[in-house]
């Protein structure tokens, strides 16, 4: 009995160390799988989490805080000592559905394989010609902040034994070829569901609850679900725009870590975004009338004359002085600022996506026309900020008023540092300014 | 009423609590150094230091600015005994129409305040709101490195000549 546990447990966390191989040279692939690698990798968002800012494409140290510790991205470059030269597709492809690097050792979910199992063998190989064609960078992966049992690798075989699901993905033959194209990338490679769904003590996703709303980097990643707070209700034509373009006028425009989303999503074919704004329409689902009328409402309010001449209190004040020469002008998106009746992030259970933007804005892209808004961070203290969000909720939304907000406010300034720090998203600080110094 | 401290001196206001600071500055209090650019906090000219941090004037109520420091950059140095910004800006030639060079200045001085020995990358990403459409960029970089070296110079002088008396 013992034996027969012992070999059980054994075949559960054991995983064979996949031999090495040369790293293999560029021209060893061929171009057209290549390209379309560098695609999927753009749909995956892959460049989010395995570059840190300052750093080098895909050679990772990116850290990511979560509630069982902090854990950095791997160097997936194809440098032989520190990045994945040695591994043969086979080993690719192991990590990618299993979980499991060259060596046999289990990895952290935060690398989202619950999604990525289910990434074609077709896929995975043109992702794997991208990846193995990209510049060797020697960078060694930084320690895990994590602690015991945790830390113990094995421990996530049983995670997994629990929570992942190695299906490829089933085609449903009663819908369209583009919807099915669409539910194939976001349960897999887009994996939506990584931010957009909440998850367990665990820290597994719900499968109960998909896409009612998740956590990342102290934002609120939104409902996407019939749950959402969009004050418009989404389509598909909308989303498509979105998640193309980075804004849509009844929306307003992609911030935080949605904003490297669509900066990744704006170079991919055009029929896949299309065809993951089709199926992320459908799980949205039809609007209920009511729902439908509000969205009414909503846009009415947003076209009527302003009445930012009210000043009574203070949180209307800092309104009129430093929100709405923007936010209530006829100038359109991008540039101009969405009317905020709206604003997602003013309507949205909790203020921590409106804090972070108010407190450090949303910068120019490098080198590519963007919106933009200044932060106030340094020109407003908790309290202030306080009452302008305060104030922001109870004129824009229909929502409840929220509570503790200056303690978000307060949150939100440490947690946006740390973001800005680490980060290699369109926050458009200068990767290697010595190059450009040149005349 | 309300009372604005200006480069150490307190100013009696009569402005709405949403009125712009820069307003009061350039109407009120005749100190013209910060620039109306575009008004929406965009371009970086009418940037000003307040307790030590550089804001955008155009789009800060007076509402905030009670019992707070504003610097603008008359109350850095003259022109007879220049700041060593003012001094870098100048030894650099960085300015060509000069539209944006205050608010740039008052960045750079905020950036130094806390950090005296800023990188490229820093003093980048410091400036990277501000838009010059002239082009000086590259002499603005220069300036603000030569500033650091400016003040770093004069912290030194001033610690031997305590340390001598």
């Amino acid at each position: 009995m013992l034996i027969v546990g012992v070999a059980m447990a054994f075949a559960i966390v054991w995983r064979p160390v996949i031999p090495a191989i040369d790293p293999p040279a560029p021209y060893a692939f061929d171009a057209a799988l290549i390209k379309r690698g560098r695609d999927l990798a753009a749909i995956g968002n892959c460049n989010e989490c395995h570059t840190v800012r300052g750093g080098k494409n895909f050679a990772g140290g990116l850290p990511v805080p979560t509630p069982f510790g902090t854990i950095y991205s791997s160097n997936i470059t194809p440098d032989a000592e520190t990045g994945i030269g040695q591994w043969s597709e086979a080993a690719f492809r192991r990590a990618m559905r299993d979980g499991v690097n060259r060596k046999g050792e289990h990895l952290y979910p935060t690398f989202p394989y619950d999604h990525f199992t289910h990434v074609s063998d077709e896929d995975d190989r043109a992702l794997y010609a991208f990846l193995m064609t990209r510049q060797p960078v020697h960078a060694p992966s930084r320690e895990n902040q994590i602690s015991f049992p945790l830390n113990q690798r094995p421990v996530i075989a049983g995670w997994k034994l629990l929570f992942l699901r190695r299906d490829s993905y089933q085609p449903d033959a009663t819908r369209s070829a583009e919807w099915n194209r669409g539910a194939y990338l976001v349960a897999g490679l887009a994996h939506c569901g990584a931010c957009h769904t909440p998850r367990n003590a665990l820290g597994a996703e719900r499968v109960n609850a998909q896409f009612a709303g998740g956590d990342v980097d102290n934002w609120l990643a939104y409902a996407l679900n019939d749950r959402s707070h969009a004050p418009v209700p989404w389509d598909a034509d909308a989303l498509y725009m979105y998640l193309r373009s980075g804004w849509h006028p009844d929306h307003g425009t992609a911030r935080g870590p949605m904003a490297q989303v669509v900066s990744n999503l704006s170079s991919v074919p055009d029929s896949d975004v299309r065809a993951i704004a089709v199926y992320m329409a459908d799980i949205s689902g039809t609007p209920t009338p009511d729902r439908k009328q509000e969205g009414e409402a909503a846009l009415a309010q947003a076209r009527s004359p302003s009445q930012a001449s009210q000043t009574d209190t203070a949180g209307a004040t800092i309104y009129v002085g430093a929100c709405a020469s923007c936010h209530e002008t006829s100038r359109p998106l991008p540039y101009g600022g969405v009317n905020l009746a709206l604003s997602t992030a003013v309507s949205s259970p909790d203020p921590r996506n409106l804090a972070n933007v108010v407190l450090s804005g949303v910068s120019a892209v490098e080198g590519e026309r963007s919106p933009i808004m200044p932060g106030f961070a340094d020109s407003m203290n908790d309290a202030q900020m306080a009452a302008l969000l305060n104030y922001l909720r109870a004129r824009f939304s229909k929502q409840p008023a929220w509570t503790g907000v200056e303690k978000t406010v307060a949150d939100a300034r440490r947690a946006v540092t740390v973001y800005l720090q680490t980060s290699a998203g369109p926050r458009n600080a200068p990767a290697d300014p010595t190059q450009r110094d040149k005349p | 009423m309300m009372t604005l401290k200006v480069n150490g001196r307190e100013h009696q206001v009569d402005a709405d609590p949403d009125t712009p600071l820069l307003y009061v500055l350039r109407d009120d209090i005749k100190l013209n150094a910060a620039k109306f650019g575009c008004g929406l906090g965009q371009c970086g000219s009418c940037a000003v230091i307040v307790d030590g941090k550089a804001i955008l004037s155009c789009i800060t109520p007076m509402v905030l600015l009670e019992g707070k420091q504003v610097t603008t950059l008359e109350g850095l140095g003259s022109v007879s005994e220049p700041a060593p910004i003012q001094r870098a800006f100048i030894e650099e030639q960085a300015a060509q129409c000069g539209y944006c060079i205050p608010g740039m200045m008052m960045r750079a001085q905020a950036l130094l305040l806390k950090n005296s020995k800023p990188t490229d990358a820093e003093i980048r990403a410091a400036l990277e709101q501000h838009l010059c459409r002239c082009g000086t960029h590259m002499r603005i970089l220069r300036a603000v490195r030569r500033a650091a070296r400016l003040m770093e110079a004069a912290d030194a002088s001033s610690t031997t000549n305590r340390s001598a008396q």
